[in-house]
């Protein structure tokens, strides 16, 4: 889609957290750019979370390189990273219930007029372009002092994203955006991924659902136990080989043989381990210690 | 507020280009009910109640000096309650708020006492203390994580300790020295404890102060940035928090500003009574809290008004007067008081859920 040269907008090289003798993630490159969505694909406990916080600003990295525009950062709040355009819609946390859409919208980043003592909140202009910009993310809304907690799920998550969008986000992280809607909302929220994409943002989209991933991905990363599964762009992986690396891949495999020792359970529909082991050939196989506590199964240590 | 969003055009306007202009999902809540979601309106019903049953009941009311009086009632315990229901909204609560009031009022009064000055520099050194407490109070909290009840409770405790403990060793009595023939007391006094005429009746300044504060605290919270982030702080820290809000300056700020309102109505003791009780303040906090919840602040935080708390406090001013006019026996006023504050949760609650369902 672009040039390699180009340099990403978000790039992190061997990255990795470890939160006192817990290491969450270690060895971690991904690469973001323009108007291309990355997916972060992984089961819970993966370190997709601690990815995206590290990205967000909410915690540092403790090895490896962040680098945004190509220079090493290191944010300590959220507050820097959105100064660097990377802005994240949290699945759960992005809005504050009880408080108005256009409130909302601009919360922590508030239009005022007038000097000091008197400066006020712009509350026209605030709700002229919310509401603007709702409507150009498609999103029609018919009362802008709603509390937000009125508002469905995915409603909620449009929101969340067009104001990302309205405040110049270059780098969108998406954390689950999809989780707990139902298949229609899910549908919507993926249009406006689609639609920040071909704004020329670059989205980081993290999910469990290959389906919903591979609609809009261009590249995937496969989270397991803290480490990179795989890392692959959309020409050299499909769907299915996606969806079993985010099913445990090898792991599945394993359990597939237990399963065949099950009297009535039907395997021979499922993957054989033999095509996991193909289709994991293009991770960039990275040597994980041996006395690493997180990964006793890692694929190389049962073969 | 909530129908300024669009003024209807005199000439039908040609259809606007883009999305249409609803979706026709959700019927426009009847103005009933958009103003019943209003934080203050329960509580307005609720002071309208207390006041004309007052009114009917006990005839001296309606006597202007009795209503003058009233007021001066509802202002000394309304000061207060509008920065501790900024900081509910905000969140968190403060229980050393009664107690900081003697604490700002003693410091005050020993300084400029003890050391022979003007009374003014007891009243800065005053204001310093007073805003320091209510930064040690935010920054515990923002430090420790701890629930505000905790560490209220501990400064709570220190500063009654400490209101007895000082007064005692310097004065060696339990309350402070009259301070009424010292420098620049008349002064001080006008600001904070006269009284002015109108139509013949004595209003002390304090109504006048307790008003302009509340509009100021209305403009603040429903016009600025920081009421913005008051509002955030306390719906969803955390969701505030990623978007950028200064959550630990807000909440740190909120504190402070109860250390303010706690100086004020400090100043106004001493200046009125011309010494201080160290004893006192002691279960003032719950007051001030029972009137801002009863003026419609959720405890939990993330909803309320600043108009709200006025009428929860003239309702406490109306009912402890009103029963000394109707010539009941006062021992009744806090039974009154539970009932009212629980009557005014379960109103405030029936009317938030009726109002905000969909």
């Amino acid at each position: 889609m672009t040039t390699v040269t180009e340099t990403p907008l978000v790039e992190l090289r061997g990255a990795g957290k470890s939160y006192g003798n817990i290491r969450a993630l270690h060895g971690v490159d991904l690469t973001v750019r323009p108007s291309e969505v990355t997916c972060v694909l992984g089961d819970n406990g993966a370190g997709k979370s601690t990815l995206i916080k590290i990205v967000s600003g909410l915690h540092q990295h403790t090895e490896g390189e962040f680098l945004v525009d190509g220079e090493p950062v290191r944010f300590s709040s959220p507050r820097e990273a959105l100064d660097r355009g990377i802005a994240t819609v949290y699945q759960d946390l992005a809005t504050v219930p009880l408080m108005p859409v256009w409130r909302n919208f601009f919360l922590g980043s508030e239009l005022t007029k007038g000097a000091w003592p008197l400066r006020r909140l712009d509350i026209e202009r605030m709700k002229k372009t919310a509401d603007e910009e709702l409507r150009n993310m498609g999103i029609v809304l018919d009362d802008l002092e709603q509390p937000i907690g009125t508002l469905s799920g995915g409603q909620r998550q449009c929101v969340a994203i067009a104001r990302a969008v309205h405040f110049g986000a270059r780098v969108l992280i998406l954390d689950e955006p999809t989780a707990a809607l139902g298949v229609k909302q899910s549908g919507v929220v993926l249009k406006y991924i689609a639609a920040a994409r071909d704004r020329g943002l670059g989205v980081i989209f993290i999910t469990h659902n290959p389906h919903h991933a591979y609609l809009v991905g261009d590249h995937f990363s496969v989270l397991r136990l803290g480490t990179l599964e795989l890392s692959a762009d959309r020409s050299e992986v499909s769907l299915e080989e996606l969806t079993n690396h985010m099913a445990g891949g090898a792991e599945l495999a394993a359990l597939k043989h237990e399963l065949a020792q099950v009297r009535g359970v039907d395997v021979e529909e499922l993957p054989d381990e033999r095509d996991l082991r193909a289709t994991a050939a293009p991770i960039p196989s990275r040597p994980s210690a041996p006395s690493h506590p997180s990964s006793p199964s890692s694929p190389e240590g049962s073969s | 507020m909530s129908m300024s969003q669009q003024a209807a055009p005199a000439v039908p306007a040609p259809p606007a280009p883009g999305p249409k202009e609803s979706d026709g999902r959700t019927a426009r809540r009847p103005l009933a009910l958009r103003l019943l979601a209003r934080p203050e309106v329960g509580v307005l019903l609720g002071a309208v109640a207390v006041f004309v049953f007052f009114l009917v009941a006990a005839p001296a009311v309606r006597d202007g000096s009795s209503m003058a009086n009233i007021l001066y009632q509802s202002s000394t315990i309304g000061i207060m309650a509008l920065p501790v229901a900024l900081l509910m909204i905000g969140g968190e609560f403060d229980l050393s708020s009664g107690v900081a009031v003697i604490t700002s009022a003693l410091t005050a009064s020993m300084i400029s006492y003890q050391l022979t000055m003007n009374v003014w520099v007891g009243v800065i050194v005053a204001l310093a203390v007073s805003l320091g407490v209510g930064l040690l109070n935010g920054w515990m909290l923002v430090r420790t994580g701890l629930p505000s009840f905790l560490v209220t409770l501990g400064t709570f405790l220190i500063l009654q300790g400490v209101n007895l403990a000082v007064t005692k060793l310097i004065t060696g009595n339990v309350a402070t020295d009259d301070i009424s023939d010292m420098d620049g007391f008349g002064q001080a006094r006008a600001i904070f404890a006269s009284s002015f005429d109108v139509g013949g009746v004595q209003v002390k300044i304090t109504v006048v102060w307790w008003l302009v504060f509340a509009g100021l605290a209305t403009w603040v919270l429903l016009r600025t940035r920081y009421g913005n982030w008051v509002f955030a702080a306390g719906g969803d820290q955390e969701s505030a928090r990623a978007v950028g809000v200064p959550v630990t300056f807000t909440k740190i700020s909120l504190f402070m500003l109860v250390g303010l309102g706690a100086w004020f109505v400090g100043m106004h003791q001493l200046f009125s009574f011309n010494t201080v009780q160290s004893g006192e303040g002691v279960g003032q906090e719950l007051i001030y809290i029972a009137a801002a919840v009863i003026g419609g602040c959720l405890l939990t935080g993330g909803y309320g008004s600043a108009i709200g708390p006025v009428f929860g406090a003239f309702m406490f001013g109306m009912v402890q007067q009103g029963i000394v006019y109707a010539g009941w026996n006062p021992d009744w006023f806090k039974a009154f008081l539970g009932v009212m504050l629980l009557g005014a949760t379960l109103i405030n609650l029936w009317v938030r859920r009726t109002a905000t369902r969909r």
